[in-house]
């Protein structure tokens, strides 16, 4: 399956992988960010059982310096 | 929290209680590590953050989780580069889930040449936010009306601007925020504007509860030592308002008495 992650494609990705597996993919540390999956948020109590689907549209954001 | 040891003069903003008065920003820094130590010079206890999209292409990249600690650092995530109401309220539900912050800094931008908040749409999104459970500190113009109407929405701090975002001017309309400091019964909080320790302690004679500022001290030549400039600042300038200044004169008044002279 695809998805779009911050504006980026990615292929190939397995069927059903579920939010912890994509951000292992990914390398990134679930403690620190946030994700929103076609504009819903996704709790973090439920990284390891929300289960992703083909052409989901998925942000991730963190907190970065600002005034 | 650092600083803990408290004192009766302190700075409430809606459920939370702060012993400084500054509030910092943690852009423009040369690295998260100055930030830090500036952090730490200037005694403050709230940084304001934005909200970002995390790259993907580089997850090693530095995060400024790593350097300030946000369990004993606010963090005040703020909505720059919102333009609308529903922008702000997405941006803040995704930094209360990525840190659990219930206090944000709603700012609603509008010509980046001056970077004057849009008030029309500025209240819109703080009835959103405060809809949505959120306790919201306003960027605003140093407008007593406007001040006043975030206020009776439920504002938990209004923060009018000293000067246009990043300016280094200084307190430009001493008339306007004196008449928001004297109407409110929330914290008002300079933002925006101060470009050196005098600006700041300007604020808070005019009897301000606090002033977040960003690149007065980022862009110090030592942002270290400015930052702990801006802390003797916010408490010289509060001290003094709490003293309660003497009365101007026309003329001079000898300090020596001039009876008994030989």
């Amino acid at each position: 399956m695809y998805l779009i992650v911050n504006g980026h494609r990615y292929d190939n990705l397995e069927d059903d992988m579920t939010m912890s597996e994509l951000l292992d993919y990914l390398k990134l540390p679930a403690k620190k960010i946030a994700i929103e999956r076609n504009r819903e948020i996704i709790s973090k109590s439920t990284y390891n059982t929300v289960r992703l689907n083909d052409g989901d549209i998925m942000e991730i954001i963190h907190f970065i310096g600002g005034g | 929290m650092k600083n803990s040891i408290k004192s009766d003069d302190t700075l409430k903003v809606g459920s939370h209680e702060f012993n400084s008065r500054l509030i910092i920003g943690t852009g423009k820094y040369t690295n998260y590590k100055q930030n830090s130590d500036a952090l730490n010079a200037s005694g403050a206890e709230m940084v304001t953050v934005a909200v970002r999209r995390v790259n993907v292409s580089d997850p090693n990249k530095p995060m400024l989780v790593d350097y300030i600690d946000p369990k004993k650092t606010v963090y005040l995530p703020n909505t720059a580069g919102c333009f609308t109401g529903e922008d702000a309220v997405r941006t803040l539900r995704l930094a209360k889930e990525a840190g659990g912050w219930n206090l944000v800094k709603l700012e609603v931008l509008s010509d980046p040449k001056h970077l004057y908040p849009d008030m029309e749409e500025t209240l819109r999104s703080a009835e959103l936010l405060i809809k949505d459970g959120f306790e919201v500190m306003v960027y605003c113009s140093d407008d007593p009306v406007f001040a006043k109407k975030l206020e009776s929405m439920g504002c938990v701090a209004i923060m009018p601007l000293g000067a246009p975002i990043g300016s280094g001017l200084g307190i430009q309309n001493k008339v306007n925020i004196r008449l928001i400091v004297e109407q409110s019964n929330v914290p008002v909080i300079v933002d925006a504007g101060v470009g050196t320790a005098s600006d700041a302690v300007i604020a808070m004679e005019l009897g301000c509860d606090g002033v977040l500022m960003n690149t007065a001290i980022a862009n110090a030549k030592d942002p270290i030592k400015m930052a702990l400039a801006m802390k003797h600042a916010v408490i010289a300038g509060r001290e003094a308002y709490l003293a309660g200044r003497m009365p101007t004169k026309k003329y001079a008044d000898p300090s020596s008495p001039l009876a008994g002279l030989i």
